[in-house]
């Protein structure tokens, strides 16, 4: 099968949703125009990154009923959507959360696993911790979706392509940090080399929708990008700047690295299982 | 032991990159296009200004020159070699008959003192003609003099943003170097220029190129004063450094609000300058 997907590669207004709602539309119009199945957008893409204290003031509810998801939904009917948004859940408590949406419906919603509360980053302060790693179905296969600090740890990818992803749809907003000499940040290098090794370890495609923009003295580097089941880079988006971002993928590229390199149909399960059984037990780190 | 090679060369294509784009996004999203920067004839206000004439263009910058009865000659002509390479718009506006007259009150005070004195009174004039040129303040402080607390608070220290200041002093010279800024500027010994004679590194006791790779290993990359000394750096430099790092905690940071309420500025009210923009 082969589809067309894109990546926005956006810059938001911190904390204002009908502003970012409006940028989420004329983006879904233009990539729709150029005949894109699947939009992904970056991690918190309705809201803005920094939100501290203004996380209860954004957040959405990811069904019909709330209005901003309305207007989503029915987007969703023309093209597969995954959009960044806070989910206040039933108890009320706020999840980084990134929803794929697709003829209308909530396909499903990811809460972010891992929250960095460390350096720059303060997020275990205003958000709960998701407790969920999933994949799921959708037209054009099993995908898995993961936020940012979420890759950072290599269990979350490894789980889902357990659970049948062969598509890793990443989301980030990733605070571009460490200049030398190098032509890009530390942070971009980092991200970029792990994300090609999952494609080459996972045997599945890699995804990744970065935004930029700044937020007071954070920029976001953007350089969204993706990898193919051999880990070989089909597209990157340019950094520090939006972009809408284009890739035709074939997932017979899945059948054809997998005829070649059976990693997956070889992966030791119960080896793994019975080992991380016996080291919990011990406690040994 | 041999001290470690510290490289602190960046690359400026990309340091340009972010720089000017987060100059244009901090004043525009604050309902700006134009800036307004002190030049003193030094290098670190005039890579700034470079960086904000690249981010705005030069009629919506406006360079003020402020000289002081003493300051050197040297300063005017280079500050002029700043306008006139960039052709930004200008204003010299002497500071000598605002300070003056408070010195004068006071004819025991300090070098120290007057030199707190000028940097205050020119913070001044830069926030007069940010209400009259519609710009914001840009600040010219580097990484080096802001932990070292080699700046004055409320006066040179002060500004709207400050696109440098995560730069040390070594890499200021070479971004500025790739942005064109005369050379001679780049190669003049740095000085506030607060009293005759003065140079910063003559004050400091110690160069910048030495105390820059120090900062980089205490601040950068964590380590510990011992791990310093081990790393080869002298023990009386490393303890002068930590301590002057320590004691100018307060110019970084927001004066504190003593708490009493459930919700207070500073601890629990929590948002971003850009909240909405």
């Amino acid at each position: 099968m082969k589809f067309s997907l894109a990546i926005a590669q956006i810059s938001t207004v911190l904390g204002e949703i009908d502003t970012n709602l409006a940028k989420h539309r004329a983006n879904i119009r233009d990539a729709r125009q150029q005949g894109a199945d699947l939009l992904v957008f970056p991690e918190l893409s309705m809201t803005g990154y920094v939100l501290q204290d203004l996380t209860p003031t954004v957040a959405l509810r990811p069904r019909r009923e709330d209005p901003v998801f309305r207007v989503l939904l029915e987007e969703s009917k023309a093209i597969d959507l995954v959009v960044g948004f806070v989910d206040e859940d039933d108890r009320h408590r706020f999840f980084i959360s990134a929803a794929y949406l697709s003829k209308g419906e909530v396909v499903y919603v990811h809460h972010k696993l891992y929250l960095p509360t460390y350096g720059l980053f303060d997020e275990g302060r205003f958000f709960a911790w998701g407790d969920k790693i999933s994949a799921f179905e959708t037209r054009f296969g099993r995908m898995g979706i993961l936020i940012c600090e979420d890759f950072w740890h290599v269990s979350p990818p490894y789980l889902l392509w357990l659970d049948g992803a062969d598509m890793f749809l990443f989301t980030s907003a990733s605070p571009g940090r460490g200049l030398n000499q190098a032509p890009q940040l530390e942070s971009a290098r980092w991200v970029e080399l792990v994300n090609q090794a999952y494609a080459s370890m996972f045997t599945s495609f890699v995804v990744h929708a970065n935004r930029v923009g700044y937020e007071d003295g954070l920029n976001f580097w953007g350089g969204s990008a993706v990898f193919d089941p051999n880990g070989e880079l089909m597209i990157r988006a340019p950094q520090h700047q939006e972009a809408l971002s284009f890739v035709e993928i074939d997932t017979n590229q899945l059948h054809r690295t997998r005829a070649r390199l059976p990693l997956l149909r070889d992966e030791r399960t119960g080896l793994i299982q019975k080992e991380l059984n016996r080291i919990l037990e011990h406690q040994i780190r | 032991m041999k001290k470690p090679s510290i490289d602190l060369s960046i690359n400026t294509d990309l340091a340009r990159k972010i720089l000017t784009g987060f100059i244009h996004s901090e004043i525009t999203r604050a309902g700006f296009s134009r800036a307004v920067l002190g030049l003193s004839g030094g290098l670190d206000s005039a890579l700034a200004i470079y960086l904000a004439v690249d981010a705005l263009g030069a009629d919506h910058v406006l360079a003020v020159y402020m000289p002081y009865k003493t300051s050197s000659p040297d300063s005017e002509t280079h500050a002029q070699a700043v306008i006139d390479d960039l052709g930004v718009p200008s204003l010299t506006i002497p500071i000598t008959d605002m300070v003056d007259p408070l010195i004068d009150l006071y004819p025991e005070a300090s070098p120290v003192r007057c030199g707190n004195m000028m940097a205050r009174a020119r913070m001044i004039v830069l926030y007069d003609q940010s209400e009259e040129f519609h710009g914001l303040v840009v600040g010219t402080s580097n990484k080096t003099e802001i932990l070292l607390g080699y700046s004055t608070q409320f006066g040179d220290s002060a500004s709207a943003l400050n696109p440098i200041g995560d730069l040390y002093k070594t890499q200021v010279r070479q971004l500025s170097a790739a942005l064109g800024v005369p050379p001679e500027i780049i190669q003049k010994p740095p000085s506030a220029d607060l009293w005759i004679g003065q140079t910063d590194e003559g004050e400091l006791g110690f160069t910048y190129e030495e105390v820059d790779k120090l900062l980089y290993l205490l601040v950068d990359q964590r380590y510990s004063p011992q791990d310093c000394i081990e790393a080869g750096f002298s023990k009386s430099f490393v303890e002068t450094v930590v301590k002057r790092i320590q004691r100018s905690h307060f110019k970084r940071v927001l004066p504190p609000i003593a708490k009493l309420s459930n919700r207070t500025i500073g601890y629990d009210f929590l948002y971003l300058r850009d909240w909405g923009t």
